[in-house]
């Protein structure tokens, strides 16, 4: 028998499952059998980004499981099973469909409930708490046919879920017990400047309602009625009051329960039973329970390095948050209420612009000790710095919160932070962590993500990020060298910038002006895809065709045997059965080697450079056109079958892929552009790997940008929704071309997204805000690249010079007689090097 | 037989492309001929790839590397040295280099690179 112990863990939540993950990476994975219990019917999900689900997200893009983990990782989860008894005395965990786990650690990491109020009538139908996919589930049920809504609880969550139901259509209302929205994050003046940007944006705010009964509404479903007599009729009510820990299984086995709710653990996170741990929101340390990941994920590392005789401890955690709200910035930090004594205060109040700002400093105003930031939270990662990591103040605190006048912001440098200043709250990165990291090689930020995952989590960390890596780099005098080669000492985009600035039309003017050398495969390729998504000439025209990439120079894709494939474009994956019977035509008569591609198409392989030119005209003639197979360009636009014939379609798929395909066919890009589009959300084409992914909703058409699959698949990020046909092409004409300008070489959408400051929200504020005032601009140049589309291999065959180049030898009309096909399946496919030899052997013989 | 030191007419000064190249059959032999029209200069080498282990370099990417003319593989990238056929990343490899010549108007190659 093996020798391990049993660690069982109760509850799969956020909490429950980060503690796995940090086992798992451990050097203590081995020494135990781990079992754990998960009462929900789904594993983990990113509970922080629930709100996302109405926006389109799915239970599977909110997983928190990576595939296969706990078959990897060894550990036994019963899902959709609930522990339902702790034995202490025997240690053993009994669960509700049967099963006895003896264990010899046991860790409690079963979360909370939404608190529901004790009002008369609070079981009523379409009354929902909002903590799980379960409820969203039944929240988007309701929805159908409510409309009117209210929220109880005016806090951090009850706001998120008051969005939530706003964006599903509801005419929404929060009803605030107390006189202050957000009462435990801000002061008087910052809530009541919040509560006039919630009714801006069209959700109402009752402010010290105490609800005494829910009863049969007239207009609506329910009526709610308060103690000043008032009444709200409304056809939803979802309670957001604040959370009540899972304590009940650690009460009723005896473990020790704070007054106020939670299993009590001290700063080893050890509950009143020495081999019972507790973490995340089921556990009260000190008489506080903590309503956020990062706190939980600090006790789940401290308990897995107490496993393993560490003496990390769990000494507390900071409870300052940012939000927003559609677009409404709120921000709170430690002691915003001043409750320290001798705290002094600074505001700063602009009615114009609705900003309300609060420092809360020490007596003399030396030191940070809260803030409050409404309207305006971009202030937010200094301040927290200052507060975190007591960083002296400036002379004039009030300069932090001032607008600047002239001379430099007093921002705070990334230098000015101590190595142990804690840079990612989720992920419990320090600035020497990524120092560290830096230094290792990780000189972008994408790399730095990868490897440190900071801002990888909520995301509220990217920028500061960014500029510890900006001013490690500038310290270590590490000239991050961005030069594409030895003959320009330019960044791509610096050349694409040249390249419409100067209204250079050629690689050989761009080197007269701004390069030395001959050029090499690096700076012409790349020079070559520039001028052809800038210009969009014919790219075999004399100037052009030798800075063409290898592919390009042929228009087909070379093989590994030096002959080529043949991939005629299929917009959308439609073909008529005429045209499928003509592509195999050809493929018979050349002798292609037929196959079917992942993006939709046929490609017909083994052609040789020579028979290039015939083989294209007759499908010319057959009614196809190139499919670019062989460019950095837009390769499919991918589709499911869609409304026209699938039972579940919600709009026409295969439709809009081709006309989006024939829309951006032959744009050059800095890598090869996918699309797909589905026809609902169960989502047949894949859309969400792709580089641009569509979704028909029932509003309209979902956005998905930035995904990819192979080497590093990486699911693309819901960009805008609802989208009516005309909005969506404008946006990805903005999208696609603002990643032509500022894209590296060989840069996919997911890479350039990852390393872009700001990421998402940028790219939002600058496809859909016109943050930088470039959409026209962005918009005309798609439209020209459009508006030039030629099929090059149509204007290759009608001109008798270029089809010249496609001879193998100049001064023969033999072929290469090294290529050589043997007969596999039916088919043809290249001799391996020993058959080659063999018969070349015998042809000489 | 032997044509090994003679001159051979391949074709005429229109058949080059700039800045790229092209391919000849020469007694038997694939030889890649490189133009470099800035200063005028031919580089003539074998046409084999000895890392693709197939005949496509005339098909590569041309160009310098600090100040020596190469071209790049098609296949996999390595780049030859275009005056002596060397690879430049590993030393152990190369291809043959030949000699070539524009006589009136007419390319010209050697094979034994005169
Ligand atoms: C033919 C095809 C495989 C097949 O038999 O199905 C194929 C073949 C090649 N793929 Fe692919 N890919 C093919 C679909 C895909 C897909 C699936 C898809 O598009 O839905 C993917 C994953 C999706 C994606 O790209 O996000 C895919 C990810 C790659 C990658 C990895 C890209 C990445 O960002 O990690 C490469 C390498 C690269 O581009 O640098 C690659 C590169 C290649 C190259 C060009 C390799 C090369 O340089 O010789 C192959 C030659 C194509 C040819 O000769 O025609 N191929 N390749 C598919 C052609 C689709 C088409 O109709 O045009
Ligand atoms: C809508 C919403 C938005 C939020 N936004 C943020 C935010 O922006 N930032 C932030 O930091 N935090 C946010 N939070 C809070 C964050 O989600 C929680 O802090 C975190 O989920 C706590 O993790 P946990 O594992 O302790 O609890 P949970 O994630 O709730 O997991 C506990 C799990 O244990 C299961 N369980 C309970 N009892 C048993 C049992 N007896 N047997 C088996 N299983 C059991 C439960 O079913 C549950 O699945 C948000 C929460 C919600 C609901
Ligand atoms: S994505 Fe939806 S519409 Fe398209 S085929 Fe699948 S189920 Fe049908
Ligand atoms: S703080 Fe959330 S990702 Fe870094």
């Amino acid at each position: 028998m093996s020798t391990k112990q049993t660690l069982v863990v109760i509850g799969n939540g956020m909490v429950g499952h980060n503690f796995l993950e940090n086992i798992a990476e451990s050097d203590i994975a081995d020494k135990y059998q781990i079992v754990t219990f998960c009462e929900e019917e789904l594993l983990a999900y990113d509970r922080v980004h629930l709100s996302e689900y109405f926006d389109g997200k799915t239970a599977a893009d909110l997983s928190l499981v990576k595939p296969n983990f706990f078959e990897e990782n060894n550990i036994t989860v019963h899902i959709g099973d609930k522990a339902i008894e702790i034995d202490r005395e025997n240690k053993q965990v009994i669960s509700e469909k049967g099963q006895t786990i003896a264990y010899d650690k046991l860790v409690l990491a079963m979360g909370s409930s939404a608190f529901v109020p004790p009002i008369p009538g609070n079981d009523r139908e379409n009354c929902i708490a909002y903590r799980t996919i379960d409820d969203l589930d039944d929240m988007m049920a309701a929805a159908k046919t409510a409309k009117v809504g209210a929220v109880v609880g005016g806090g951090l969550l009850g706001l998120e879920a008051a969005k939530a139901l706003q964006n599903l259509g509801l005419k929404t209302y929060v009803v605030q017990f107390d006189s202050r929205l957000m009462s435990a994050q801000l002061d008087d003046g910052g809530a009541a400047l919040l509560a006039e940007k919630i009714e801006d944006i069209g959700v109402s705010v009752l402010l010290d309602k105490n609800t005494t009964d829910i009863s049969d509404g007239d207009k609506c479903m329910h009526k709610m009625s308060f103690s000043d007599g008032t009444e709200l009729e409304t056809d939803m009510i979802l309670y957001s009051a604040g959370i009540r820990p899972r304590d009940e299984l650690g009460s009723a086995c005896g473990l020790d329960i704070a007054p106020r709710g939670g299993v009590v653990i001290n700063n080893q996170c050890l509950t009143s039973d020495p081999d019972i741990y507790a973490i995340g929101e089921c556990a009260s340390w000190q008489e506080q329970t903590f309503g956020l990941v990062a706190p939980g994920y600090a006790m789940a590392r401290a308990v897995v390095d107490q496993l393993a005789d560490g003496d990390t401890l769990f000494t507390g955690a900071d409870m300052s948050t940012k939000l927003k709200l559609n677009g409404v910035d709120v921000a709170s930090i430690g002691d915003p209420h001043a409750t320290t004594p001798g705290a002094l205060v600074y505001t700063y109040q602009n009615g114009v612009d609705g900003i309300y700002k609060r420092l809360v400093v020490d007596k003399d105003s030396k030191y940070l000790l809260g803030a409050v930031l409404v309207g305006d939270a971009e202030d937010y990662p200094t301040l927290l710095q200052y507060y975190l990591n007591g960083i002296e103040l400036p002379d004039n605190p009030d300069s932090l919160i001032l607008p600047s006048r002239g001379d430099a912001p007093a921002g705070l440098g990334p230098d000015a932070l101590p190595d142990s200043a804690q840079i990612c709250s989720c992920f419990d990165i320090t600035k020497g962590d990524l120092c560290a990291s830096i230094e290792g090689g990780c000189t972008t930020l994408g790399a730095l993500k990868d490897d440190t995952k900071a801002a990888t989590g909520c995301g509220g960390c990217a920028a500061l990020v960014k500029s510890v890596l900006d001013c490690e780099l500038e310290k270590a005098g590490i000239e991050v060298n961005t030069d594409i080669c030895e003959h320009f000492p330019y960044t791509r985009q610096d050349l694409y910038n040249l390249v419409m600035v100067e209204e250079i039309k050629s690689f050989t003017d761009l080197l007269k002006l701004h390069g030395t050398g001959q050029g090499c495969e690096i700076c012409k390729q790349t020079i070559g895809s520039i001028l052809a998504s800038y210009w969009n000439e014919y790219v075999l025209e004399e100037d052009h065709v030798s800075v063409q990439d290898t592919n390009d120079a042929f228009l087909a894709n070379m093989q590994k045997d030096g002959t080529y494939s043949v991939v005629p474009r299929m917009a959308g994956g439609e073909v008529t059965p005429d045209g499928l019977i003509a592509v195999g035509q050809v493929a018979k008569k050349y002798g292609l080697y037929t196959k079917l591609t992942g993006g939709q198409r046929v490609d017909l392989f083994g052609a040789r450079l020579d028979q290039l030119p015939s083989i294209w005209k007759e499908l010319i003639d057959a009614g196809f056109e190139s499919g670019h197979a062989y460019g950095k360009s837009l390769r499919t636009v991918k589709s499911c079958v869609g409304s026209t014939w699938c039972r579940f379609g919600v709009d026409d798929s295969v439709g809009l892929a081709i006309e989006l395909e024939n829309r951006y066919k032959g744009l050059r890009s800095p890598h090869k552009i996918k699309f797909a589009v589905s026809g609902c959300t169960r989502e047949c084409a894949e859309a969400q790997s792709k580089d641009i992914g569509i979704i028909a909703v029932e509003g309209g058409w979902n956005l998905y940008v930035c995904g990819n699959g192979g080497m590093k698949p990486r699911h693309g990020d819901l960009f805008a929704t609802n989208l009516d046909k005309e909005t969506l092409i404008k946006y990805i004409d903005r999208v696609l071309t603002f990643y032509v300008q500022t894209a590296d070489r060989m840069q996919r959408t997911s890479v350039w997204m990852d390393n872009m400051e700001g990421g998402l929200d940028y790219l939002r504020s600058v496809v859909i805000d016109d943050k930088l005032g470039l959409c026209d601009q962005l918009e005309d140049q798609m439209q020209r690249v459009v508006d030039t589309y030629q099929c090059e291999w149509k204007t290759t065959i009608e001109d008798e010079s270029k089809v010249k180049r496609f001879r193998h030898f100049v001064n023969s009309d033999k072929h290469d007689e090294n290529i050589i096909f043997i007969e596999e399946r039916g088919q043809i496919r290249p001799a391996n090097i020993e058959e080659r030899q063999l018969l070349l052997a015998e042809k000489v013989s | 037989m032997s044509y090994k030191d003679e001159w051979v007419d391949i074709c005429s000064k229109e058949d080059l492309v700039p800045n790229s190249g092209i391919c000849a059959l020469v007694t038997g032999e694939q030889v890649a001929i490189f133009y470099f029209p800035d200063n005028d200069t031919l580089y003539a080498i074998n046409n084999f790839d000895p890392f693709g282990k197939v005949h496509v370099l005339s098909r590569g990417m041309v160009g310098d590397l600090n100040g020596v003319p190469m071209v790049s593989s098609p296949l996999y990238k390595q780049h030859f040295n275009l005056k002596t056929g060397q690879c430049l990343e590993d030393e152990d490899v190369s291809v043959e280099s030949y000699g070539v010549r524009i006589k009136d108007d007419r390319v010209e190659v050697n094979l034994t690179g005169e």
